[in-house]
């Protein structure tokens, strides 16, 4: 290759570089704000593989654009390009290439699979809480790698219920202490719901029949939403629930106010729209699994 | 049916011709040809009716509130909308390609058994039109998502055992049974009926694409259609295969499922890696870079497809190990797949490149194609498919691949044989109008559902949080210019196969078994059987590809 081909590739190279860190950078902000642990730790790993995706979509779509801008044929070029076949050189640098991308990617996830620990109900044993965790937290917080006690969640077509069993307090809002491992035994009486708060980043199904072990460290405090993320049937996008990040003594107020309350009927979203189409005499929809009357819960907002 | 007329006067011929030639594509017919055709322009219907349904949704999605239809009817839409465009669609015109080029490409007569892929083409219709019907039964169609689950696809608020889950389920099994006839005489055919000198590295990369992808039918499909009668019998009949509550397991649907449908993306996505292999070299008239190693990687595709499917089920309360493992294996499928996109990218470097219809759709649909390969891989990586799992991500990411490349390909496909297969010539500015209504509704359509996603809003919902709604907005504008895409399509289509420029044997100037065919080909397609004596794409190189034609 000529000297200023190289040269010329090198600042190509360097340019779409720059323009692909950029945008890596940006990534974060497509994102909701980082309120785990885990959240940060996803970040950068998304953040990696758009600057390497935006790299190579930008490669190929400028190569393809060049290609098309400077070698089109002229209108009454009725002549063939070159023969070529092949290059075996090229083709051969263009698998190992994706290959080793491909392992660092892997290996990339890998790690961060390891730190965040999720941990599924086939394990259901108490694990060591990942020591691992700590380095990424700003300030270590001891605390932190203590599980918490067990928070019971209920997920019913379609309803969320929370209960504190220390405390035996029942909620339809999730709340939570900053900076603390919550740990929550998940069940599902009908079909399979989803578990999942997207500022948290994380994300589990519940089984129906199963107890699902889950964990993640809320570092930030928040008012965030949990929505039900595997479909579960006629009401499944009302099945939505807000969760409360607060500091230590902003929530052992609230479990101390909610202790005081007794169980009243919550707002449901689903019973009420079902309530509703009931009651209109001409029915506008099909059959449907009738929701869950509204939970009894010491705590509603 | 086919005993060969002795040669009539040119134009007694014709006109004859004419006659009969669209009351062929009426009848049971066993020519390759018709039943292709019959295959394309059928899904083209199925497509059409499921595109509404998405018309509809994203009517709903334009703004946060349930306003538009009722929940139980907006679940009804995605599920059909997502079943009819794949079983009534995808499989359908990829078979019609199939049945239509993999004779010709390969110097055959016809297909190895023309009565089998006749009745394999008859069921299309049947199941197609039970989907629809399955509308008018109480309690409405099924409305479990294109997956199905249990126990929600089991629940049956109805009570009656005419339900719309039990007539899907029943439509998905003849849908089954239909692609596996048709994939059981495309594989024979391919190995069976190659005419002389057509050895493995002188086939189309189009034949090695569609061989791979109908392997995967034979060995996928059995375990669909096992899961879709268990599931039946569930519903129907009383068992608890997957009802938790019974001690059965619903996960265990979840694997029976995705075994199948995760190599199912390749059966669709393969051939039209063919397309793209077929098109690229004609409009750029080079040779296709790389070919043996372009086609030997469909085969590679193939096999390691049949071990990635649970990368669909990384929240499904799926252990550790067995998520690393099938992020590993998912992350390997792109180096096969890598190839073929660096070979495309080669073939077109340094070419004689025209903008024809075809050139621009396979162009799109490339570009398009390595977007939704990029949020593959990101889907791979455990750690972020936890965040983005079952969020528009996902299905910004399939719509990328499955709208993006694969209708991009089809269209190209469709616009580069249509000479081919009517002997006219389709409208070019037509084509160009068609071609950028679809790339920009296309673009308006589907990025938008990726911000969606990451900021955290979950598939088929039928509302959604306000703060999400501004993607949605752009994405029903997108949808609406999409729906509109197909008008000039249409009319191009039914225009100019009545009133087109007659086309010629080879407009293109292609290089290729089918090109030195007549347009539209006799029903014999060959008079005497070709000799090949060259590799495929031997553009500037001015060698004959046969030994006894043209
Ligand atoms: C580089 C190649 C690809 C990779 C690594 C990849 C990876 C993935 C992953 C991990 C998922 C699951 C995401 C989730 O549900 O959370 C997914 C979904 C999907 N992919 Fe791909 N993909 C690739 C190419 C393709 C191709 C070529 C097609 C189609 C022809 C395709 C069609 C689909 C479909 C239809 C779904 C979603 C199905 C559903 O959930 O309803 N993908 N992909
Ligand atoms: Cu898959």
């Amino acid at each position: 290759m000529k000297f200023k081909t190289i040269l010329t590739l090198v600042a190509i190279a360097l340019t779409l570089g720059a323009i692909s860190i950029w945008v890596g950078q940006l990534s974060y902000s497509w994102l909701p704000p980082q309120a785990s642990v885990e959240s940060q730790l996803i970040d950068n790993l998304f953040s990696f593989l758009v600057t390497l995706g935006t790299f190579i979509l930008l490669g190929v779509a400028g190569t393809v654009t060049y290609s098309v801008l400077f070698h089109r044929a002229g209108r009454y070029d009725l002549s063939d390009g070159p023969h070529i076949e092949g290059n075996v050189t090229l083709e051969v640098v263009w698998t190992a290439i994706p290959f080793l991308l491909v392992l660092w990617i892997a290996v990339y996830s890998y790690q961060t699979y390891i730190e965040m620990s999720i941990r599924g109900p086939m394990e259901m044993a108490h694990m060591p809480m990942a020591s691992s965790i700590a380095p990424a937290l700003a300030e270590p917080i001891d605390e932190s790698v203590q599980p918490m006690t067990n928070i019971e969640v209920e997920a019913k077509q379609w309803a969320w219920v929370f209960r504190y069993p220390e405390k035996n307090i029942t909620s339809t809002e999730l709340h939570l202490p900053v900076d603390r491992r919550a740990h929550l035994v998940m069940r599902s009486p009908d079909v399979i719901h989803g578990f999942y708060i997207p500022a948290f980043r994380v994300k589990q199904d519940i089984i129906p029949q199963q107890n699902i072990d889950f964990e993640f460290t809320p570092i930030r405090t928040g008012k965030y939403r949990l929505r039900d993320s595997q479909y579960s049937g006629t009401y499944f996008a009302a099945m939505q629930a807000d969760v409360v990040v607060e500091s230590m003594a902003d929530y052992e107020q609230w479990l101390a106010e909610a202790r005081q309350k007794s169980p009243s009927p919550a707002f449901n979203q689903a019973a009420s729209e079902y309530a509703a189409r009931e009651q209109k005499s001409a029915k506008a929809g099909w059959a449907t699994i009738v929701p869950a009357s509204p939970p009894i819960v010491n705590y509603h907002p | 049916m086919t005993q060969i007329a002795p040669k009539k006067l040119p134009i007694e011929a014709d006109s004859h011709e004419e006659l009969l030639s669209w009351r062929r594509y009426f009848s049971f017919s066993t020519d390759h040809k018709v039943i292709g055709i019959q295959y394309i322009v059928t899904a083209f219907f199925f497509y059409l009716v499921a595109g509404i349904f998405a018309m509809i949704m994203r009517g709903e999605l334009i703004t946060p509130e349930p306003d538009l239809v009722d929940r139980t009817v907006y679940n009804a839409l995605f599920t059909m909308h997502g079943t009819i465009m794949l079983f009534g669609w995808m499989f359908p015109v990829l078979a019609g390609f199939a049945n239509y080029l993999v004779p010709i490409m390969i110097g055959a007569r016809d297909m190895a058994f023309p009565r089998l892929n006749a009745v394999a083409f008859w069921m299309v219709p049947v199941f197609g039109i039970m989907f629809i019907l399955s509308f008018l039964v109480p309690g409405g169609p099924a409305q479990a998502g294109w997956w199905s689950y249990p126990p929600v696809s089991v629940q049956n608020p109805t009570g009656q055992w005419l339900n719309g889950e039990f007539i899907w389920l029943l439509a998905v099994t003849i849908s089954g049974v239909s692609s596996i006839m048709g994939a059981v005489n495309i594989v024979t055919t391919i190995l069976r009926m190659r005419c002389p000198g057509m050895s493995w590295f002188k086939m189309p990369v189009f034949v090695w694409t569609v061989l791979a992808a109908q392997i995967i039918q034979l060995f996928g499909l059995p375990a669909l259609t096992a899961g879709a009668v268990m599931l039946l019998c569930d519903l129907s009949f009383g068992t608890t295969f997957f009802d938790p509550s019974q001690g059965g397991n619903p996960v265990l649907f979840q694997h029976f499922f995705w075994f199948y449908s995760h190599p199912a993306v390749y059966v669709m996505i393969l051939p039209v890696f063919g397309i793209f292999s077929e098109v690229f070299p004609v409009y750029a008239r080079k040779p296709l870079f790389g070919y043996k190693v372009v086609a030997v990687s469909s085969l590679i595709i193939t096999g390691l497809s049949a071990v990635v499917w649970v990368h669909h089920m990384f929240a499904s309360g799926t252990p550790g190990w067995m998520r690393m493992l099938f992020m590993f294996s998912t992350m390997l499928i792109s180096v096969p797949t890598g190839i073929k996109v660096f070979a495309w990218v080669g073939t077109i470097w340094g070419g004689k490149i025209r903008l024809d219809t075809p050139m621009l759709f396979a162009l799109g649909g490339l570009i398009n194609f390595v977007f939704s390969g990029i949020t593959g891989i990101m889907l791979s990586s455990v750690p972020i498919d936890i965040h983005v799992n079952n969020t528009y991500f996902v299905v910004g990411h399939f719509h990328y691949v499955i709208y993006g490349a694969i209708v991009f390909g089809l269209y190209g496909g469709i616009y580069h044989w249509f000479p081919k297969m009517t002997g006219k010539m389709y409208y070019e500015g037509l084509g160009k109008l068609h071609f950028w209504l679809t790339f920009i509704g296309t673009t308006l359509n589907f990025l938008p559902m990726h911000p969606l996603g990451l900021m955290g809003m979950p598939r088929r919902v039928a509302s959604y949080d306000p703060e999400f709604a501004f993607w949605n907005v752009l994405a029903s504008i997108g949808a609406f210019l999409l729906g509109m895409s197909t008008v000039p399509f249409l009319i191009n289509m039914v225009s100019s196969w009545i009133a087109g420029k007659k086309a010629g044997d080879n407009p293109w100037r292609a290089i290729g078994l089918e090109w030195l065919l007549s347009s539209p080909p006799d029903v014999e397609n060959f008079e005497e059987l070709p000799i090949v004596i060259a590799e495929p794409y031997g553009y500037g190189k001015s060698e004959p590809l046969t030994e006894n034609m043209g």
